[in-house]
């Protein structure tokens, strides 16, 4: 994985064509073809070391910055690129990951930061749902409950009139009933997944958090989650409407996870942006291994649990993105 | 009244038939204590329990290895400390005792604390877990406060009373 700090004239022009390329192409149903074309993976990772002065907790408008740089260091001007990733008139659903409860689910105010620059993209605040699997998780994680249809809305799968599709889809040993958010009320999904440990995946990143999307994830847990995981992301309405992950990195989790544990998390202070799932995956798995490493515990692989789904997402039969860090364009800013 | 006075009869050869019954059933325990049962915690949540079969509706992707340790059900509740720390205590109740002792020992002991509850503890900057018989016991503080640590073992002090 080539790594920057910053990029150089020549890195950046080439990336910047290359993100151009991504962007500006109708974006469903092309990330695969553009990264293929592209040859590289682009997947920055913003940091703020201050993003914590005033307080346990990030402060609102060093998120919105540290947003806003991420993006950029992506494509260029931020809301002219939230305007390639999204157009008006299209519903867009951020699927945030609250399962862990209030210390280690996606922050609110990077939602609120994400629906800002939507709005300046022209994506009107009643087309925008915020949503994960239940009204109670959302509230634990400190979303407030919202329905209004002409503002930013919020509530879980199991909200009355949505709940999940009778007729299941299915992509090789996949078999799962989506989410009807997904299927029947969003042309567009921002996926917003956290960095995490996790005692049966290795880890849970992006492609993991589309387990919030299906009725019984549970079912989807033999063999380290694999090919689970990448099948799961083949099925049309995941793999057609995600168009960019955004990992809230504010908070690592090392180990013991899904669940919170406070004693297994670090202050990363950063963010993970791309629209190769499979490219910030890897990204993702290298950082908490290294975490790992730091503290002296066995890598997922030994303690039997490998990351192998990633691999798999990558191979010839999913074509989900790229696993080869030596294709990851990794920008640091 | 005599038809009176055979109600009565019959009610209590009912109770008499049907209380011992009742009394046979394993008692239901509420391990949680109200609030100000302990100094500055407030009981803030309902408390829910899942059956083995439904923890994935808690805890997805953590229950498998509960349930590989024999987890019969799981209870769970939300406390606030002095108005402003948010916890949750989870009771994990096992099958049997070495399935506690399988999900408490499985954790690594790095940067942990003794702790005097139960048949063992570790006591974490904000979190204490703990044992005793076929119970494990989860506190964790969402975020961190001078004087956790001591505030931590006592609602588990109660919780352990309780079991």
């Amino acid at each position: 994985m080539s790594s920057e700090k910053g990029t150089n004239r020549r890195d950046f022009l080439k990336t910047a064509a290359v993100g151009a390329a991504i962007l500006g192409a109708d974006c469903k149903g092309m990330m695969a073809k553009a990264v293929e074309n592209s040859g590289k993976a682009k997947v920055v990772l913003a940091t703020d070391d201050a993003l914590r002065e005033q307080g346990a907790n990030p402060e609102e408008q060093r998120v919105q910055k540290l947003l806003d740089k991420a993006i950029q260091a992506y494509g260029g001007n931020s809301v002219d690129v939230w305007k390639r990733i999204v157009h008006p008139g299209e519903k867009v659903s951020i699927k945030v990951n609250t399962i862990a409860g209030p210390a280690l689910s996606t922050h609110v105010s990077l939602v609120l930061a994400i629906c800002e620059r939507l709005q300046q993209a022209g994506i009107k605040p009643g087309d925008i749902i915020v949503w994960d699997r239940t009204n109670h998780e959302l509230e634990k994680a400190g979303y407030t409950i919202a329905t209004d249809p002409n503002r930013v809305r919020c509530f879980g799968t199991d909200m009355a009139g949505y709940g999940y599709e009778e007729q299941p889809e299915t992509y090789g040993v996949v078999t799962a009933n989506l989410s009807k958010i997904l299927t029947r009320n969003c042309d567009v999904m921002i996926n917003l997944p956290l960095l995490k440990d996790h005692e049966i995946a290795g880890v849970t990143l992006a492609m993991k958090n589309m387990y919030g999307v299906v009725e019984k994830p549970y079912k989807l847990h033999g063999g380290n989650c694999n090919p689970y995981i990448a099948d799961l992301n083949m099925l049309a309405p995941i793999k057609q409407k995600m168009r960019i992950t955004i990992l809230d990195g504010m908070t690592g989790l090392y180990n013991g996870g899904p669940s919170f544990h406070p004693e297994y998390t670090w202050p990363h202070n950063g963010l993970l942006v791309s629209q190769d799932r499979v490219a910030l995956d890897r990204t993702g798995e290298q950082i908490i291994a290294r975490k790992r490493a730091e503290k002296g515990l066995k890598t997922v692989a030994e303690a039997g649990r490998p990351a192998t789904y990633i691999s798999t997402a990558a191979d010839a039969q999913h074509r989900l993105g790229i696993d080869d860090s030596k294709q990851i364009s990794l920008v640091e800013v | 009244m005599k038809q009176h006075c055979w109600s009565i009869a019959g009610a209590v050869l009912l109770a008499a038939l049907v209380l011992p019954g009742v009394g046979c059933k394993k008692k239901s325990v509420d391990p949680f204590p109200a609030s100000d049962i302990v100094a500055g915690w407030q009981k803030s949540g309902e408390t829910r329990t899942f059956k083995a079969e439904d923890l994935w509706q808690y805890i997805d992707g953590d229950s498998e290895r509960y349930m590989k340790a024999g987890v019969v059900t799981t209870s769970t509740t939300d406390y606030k400390y002095k108005g402003s720390v948010d916890a949750t205590v989870d009771v994990y109740t096992m099958s049997q005792a070495e399935g506690a002792k399988a999900i408490f020992e499985a954790d690594p002991v790095a940067d942990a604390k003794a702790a005097s509850l139960g048949d063992a503890a570790r006591l974490y900057g904000q979190s204490l877990i703990f044992r005793k018989g076929q119970y494990l016991v989860r506190v964790v503080a969402f975020t961190p406060a001078p004087g956790l640590g001591d505030a931590l073992v006592a609602l588990g002090h109660a919780v352990e009373g309780n079991l």
